[in-house]
């Protein structure tokens, strides 16, 4: 049972290394969709198979669909995208393996990590989890439909093409002045 | 069923730390190796399922299914974080018509 931890693990870490490194924005969206698969199965490993379903269903589901359809929908899917000098691709991996050591040291130093006082088998079940979201958190939850309306809003405002105005609309400036010129690099 | 509940008790949460703490560092680090705004945002994406993956492992050491409805919340703000980043990424690419993050350096100073 704990080799199926250690493969889902490799297989994660391998897949999101391949995320960073692909030159291909499409390979990236595989290799992402193929690390969440992964952490699902790590999901199913510590028995809760409620976040396992939703993480699928929302993860693999939708936002990696949306990735691939913007992807898709703005021809990005060739590697066109300029590299960085060698000196930020060194300076970016050094960042991130100080970050990884700065963790792993804190880990060493001092964090205690005590049992659970008794196990309880049930914990990851869609019952207990329901149990536990509408009873104590039961506000935010309701809280988080707001922030998805928002959200929903947003998206529609910000992805608007506010071209064309309208007759009886105030005096606003031409859309090809409103339009941001490209700016020089 | 058993065989599952027995994988918790075998694997020390120090594993799970551990590989947390690997895709959040691949995730920070590739947020600042790439260019491509897109894949900046995959790469915030990988960062919020090591923290999920990690509270997820301590719910299930500790018996608290708290911390797996904190990790639902945390897919609910990352879906609105995504709708509102791709419809910016949508918009930046209309106006400036690239998707460098080295173009987005107005606020810079």
């Amino acid at each position: 049972m704990q080799y199926l931890f250690y493969l889902f693990a490799a297989i994660s870490v391998l897949s999101a290394l391949l995320v960073v490194g692909a030159r291909n924005p499409v390979n990236s969206v595989i290799s992402l969709i193929v690390c969440f698969l992964s952490i699902a199965g790590h999901y199913i490993l510590l028995n809760a198979q409620f976040l396992a379903m939703v993480h699928i269903i929302v993860y693999t589901g939708a936002i990696m669909v949306l990735f691939l359809f913007v992807i898709m929908l703005l021809n990005l899917n060739k590697s066109t995208e300029p590299s960085k000098t060698l000196l930020t691709r060194i300076a970016a991996v050094t960042a991130g393996a100080l970050f990884l050591f700065t963790l792993l040291g804190a880990l060493r130093q001092g964090v205690h990590i005590a049992a659970a006082k008794e196990f309880d088998g049930n914990t990851g079940l869609v019952k207990s989890v329901g149990q536990s979201l509408f009873s104590d958190f039961l506000l935010p939850f309701e809280v988080s439909s707001v922030l998805f309306l928002s959200a929903m809003i947003g998206a529609v405002m910000l992805g608007r093409k506010d071209r064309s105005p309208r007759e009886d609309a105030p005096a606003r400036p031409e859309p090809s002045e409103r339009r941001t010129k490209k700016i020089p690099a | 069923m058993e065989g599952m509940m027995t994988a918790i008790r075998v694997i020390p949460l120090e594993h799970y730390i551990v590989l947390s703490f690997i895709l959040f560092s691949i995730g920070m680090a590739g947020a600042l190796f790439r260019r491509n705004t897109i894949i900046i945002l995959m790469c915030l994406e990988l960062m919020f399922n090591s923290v999920n993956l990690l509270l997820a492992a301590f719910s299930a050491h500790h018996s608290d299914p708290g911390g797996q409805v904190f990790v639902f919340f945390i897919m609910l703000v990352a879906a609105a974080e995504v709708t509102v980043g791709l419809a910016i990424l949508v918009m930046m690419k209309r106006n400036v018509d690239s998707v460098d993050i080295n173009q987005l350096n107005r606020l810079k100073w």
